[in-house]
C-alpha cells in the first residue's frame, strides 16, 4: 500500500501528521511531508486516518 | 547571434544538415520535395523491425529525464485503449534552443517521427505541441503538404518553464491550462482524454524518423546530441551536433569558452559543475555518473569573471518566478531559497546561511507536481558541493560580480534561436 501526496492540493492544515505522526513529517513551512511512500503493514490504519484527515483531499492510499 | 554547426563525422547528416543540400545547416524551413529527395517519409513495415532497433540502439528521450524511448513506446501500445502520440515542442528551458530550431527548419522530420511513433503504438491521433510562432508556421505549412496518413492537430500554449512538463502538456492539448499535475497517473497510463499517450520531445522524434530513413548511420542518429551552448552577455551562442561522448572541453573550446571555469549543467537543471568539468562527457549515464545531468542538453558556461553565486541566485530567482504557484512547497522553498541566495550574493549572509541552504537542498527535491523544485534544489545543492566555501565568503564582502540584484527573467541564460 502507498500513501500518495498530492502537493498541488496541500493546503499545509497539518491534521494528516497528527493523524499518522510516523508516516508524515511537516516542514517548516507546514506543508506534509510523507517519509515513505510504501505503508509499513502495521501502519495501514494510520495512513487511513491521515488520508480521512485532510481537508482538501490530498492524500490517497494506492493498494 | 547563435551558430549552428555539426560535430558528427564528414558523410554523416545528423539532424542539422540537409542530406540534400550538403553541408550546409538548413535555412528556412525544409520542403516536402527536399524531405522526400532524403529517404523521408518511407513506408514502415513490419520487416523493418523499428522499435527493435531503437531499443537495441537504446535511443534517449531528449527532453530532459533521458528515459529509453523504446520503453515508453512499448508501454504505450502495451496500454488498454487506442493510444495517442504528441510530439512536444514546448521548450521551457531558456538556455536551449534546439526543439524550436527543428520545429522551424526541419518540420517534415518531427511529424514524420510522431507518424512513425503512432505506427509503433497503434495510435490514431497525434499533436504538436508548441509556443514558439515560426515554428507553428513551419508545421502547419508541413501539415497541409505532406502525405496525407496520421491526423495531427497543433496545439499552441503560452511559453512557460513549466508548460512543457508532459502532464502540463496532456493538461493543455485537453483544453485546460498548460499546468503539471500530480503523478500518478503518468500520461503512458492515462493521458489526452484518458487514453494512454506518448509525449515524446521533438528531438527524439526527428532521431526516430532519421534512424529510419537511413539505417546505415543508425547507430550513430541515435547517440548523436543537440546541445545548445552559450556563455556570459557578449559572448556568442552555439546549436551543435555531437557524436555521443563528446567531451565538453571539445564544445567549449569551440564556443569559445575554453577558459571557463565552471559549466551549469543541463539548461537549468542539471546543477553547476566546477573542477573537473573538462573532462565530462556528454553521454546520459556518464554525465549522471559524475554528478552531473545532461537535461535538454544546453550547457551554460561560466567565464573567469562570473561568480557562481550570481549565477545559481539567477538561476533560482528566475526559477521561483516561474512556478506555477500550484504547489505551496514549491512556493516557499523556491522562495527562501530566493531570497536567501539574493541576501548573501549581496553579502548580507549569516553565520547559519550555508546550513540553512544545505538542509533544504536536502529536503526539497521529489516534493512539487513537477521538477522546477528540483532543479531550483539541484542549483544550490551543486553551488555548495562544487564550491563550499564561496557563500561564506561572500559574507560582508562586496562581489563585483554580484553587485546588481539578480533579475527574474531568466535574461543570462536566454538564448536566441537562430
Amino acid at each position: 500500500m502507498r500513501l500518495l501526496l498530492d502537493s498541488t492540493r496541500c493546503q499545509g492544515y497539518g491534521l494528516c501528521q497528527e493523524a499518522a505522526p510516523e508516516l508524515v513529517d511537516l516542514d517548516e513551512w507546514g506543508y506534509a511531508q510523507v517519509r515513505a511512500a510504501d505503508v509499513p503493514p502495521g501502519s495501514a490504519a494510520a495512513a487511513e486516518a491521515a488520508v480521512a484527515a485532510c481537508p482538501n483531499c490530498a492524500l490517497r492510499l494506492v493498494k | 547571434m547563435t551558430g549552428v554547426v555539426s560535430l558528427l563525422p564528414e558523410g554523416q547528416h545528423g539532424l542539422l544538415l540537409s542530406p540534400v543540400s550538403g553541408a550546409e545547416p538548413h535555412r528556412g524551413a525544409e520542403d516536402l520535395a527536399r524531405y522526400l529527395a532524403a529517404g523521408g517519409y518511407a513506408p514502415l513495415t513490419p520487416r523493418d523491425r523499428l522499435l527493435e532497433r531503437i531499443a537495441t540502439l537504446g535511443l534517449r528521450g531528449r527532453g530532459g529525464a533521458g528515459f529509453p524511448a523504446a520503453v515508453k513506446l512499448r508501454t504505450v501500445r502495451d496500454a488498454p485503449g487506442r493510444p495517442v502520440v504528441v510530439a512536444n515542442g514546448e521548450e521551457g528551458e531558456p538556455g536551449s534552443v534546439k526543439d524550436r530550431w527543428l520545429l522551424r527548419h526541419r518540420p517534415h522530420l518531427i511529424l514524420d517521427g510522431l507518424r512513425l511513433a503512432a505506427a509503433m503504438t497503434g495510435a490514431a491521433r497525434g499533436f504538436v505541441y508548441l509556443s514558439d510562432i515560426p515554428a507553428e508556421q513551419a508545421v502547419r505549412r508541413a501539415l497541409a503538404e505532406r502525405p496525407a496518413d496520421l491526423p495531427v492537430e497543433v496545439v499552441r500554449t503560452e511559453h512557460a518553464y513549466v508548460a512543457g512538463e508532459e502532464t502540463a502538456v496532456v493538461r493543455c492539448v485537453d483544453g485546460g491550462p498548460a499546468l503539471p499535475t500530480a503523478k500518478p497517473p503518468r500520461p503512458f497510463e492515462a493521458g489526452v482524454g484518458g487514453a494512454p499517450t506518448l509525449v515524446a520531445n521533438a528531438e527524439t522524434l526527428a532521431r526516430i524518423a532519421a534512424l529510419h530513413a537511413c539505417p546505415d548511420t543508425a547507430a550513430a542518429v541515435a547517440g548523436a546530441h543537440l546541445v545548445t551552448v552559450s556563455g556570459p552577455a557578449g559572448s556568442a551562442s552555439a546549436l551543435i551536433e555531437v557524436p555521443a561522448g563528446t567531451h565538453l572541453k571539445v564544445l567549449a573550446d569551440l564556443g569559445g569558452h575554453g577558459r571557463a571555469e565552471a559549466v551549469l549543467l543541463g539548461g537549468l537543471f542539471g546543477g553547476l559543475y566546477g573542477t573537473g568539468w573538462t573532462d565530462l562527457p556528454l553521454e546520459h549515464d556518464r554525465l549522471t555518473a559524475a554528478g552531473g545531468a545532461l537535461g535538454c542538453g544546453a550547457l551554460h558556461f561560466l567565464h573567469p569573471w562570473d561568480c557562481p553565486v550570481a549565477v545559481a541566485t539567477e538561476a533560482v530567482a528566475y526559477l521561483s518566478a516561474q512556478s506555477a504557484r500550484q504547489c505551496g512547497v514549491c512556493v516557499s522553498g523556491t522562495g527562501a531559497l530566493a531570497r536567501t541566495l539574493t541576501a548573501a550574493a549581496r553579502g548580507g549572509a549569516a553565520h547559519d546561511t550555508t546550513d540553512k541552504l544545505r538542509r533544504w537542498s536536502r529536503q526539497l527535491p521529489g516534493r512539487g507536481a513537477c521538477g522546477l523544485l528540483d532543479a531550483a534544489a539541484r542549483v544550490v545543492a551543486t553551488l555548495l558541493a562544487h564550491f563550499p566555501d564561496l557563500v561564506d565568503a561572500h559574507r560582508g564582502a562586496a562581489c563585483p560580480a554580484c553587485a546588481e540584484p539578480a533579475p527574474e527573467d531568466g535574461r543570462r541564460f536566454t538564448v536566441p534561436v537562430p
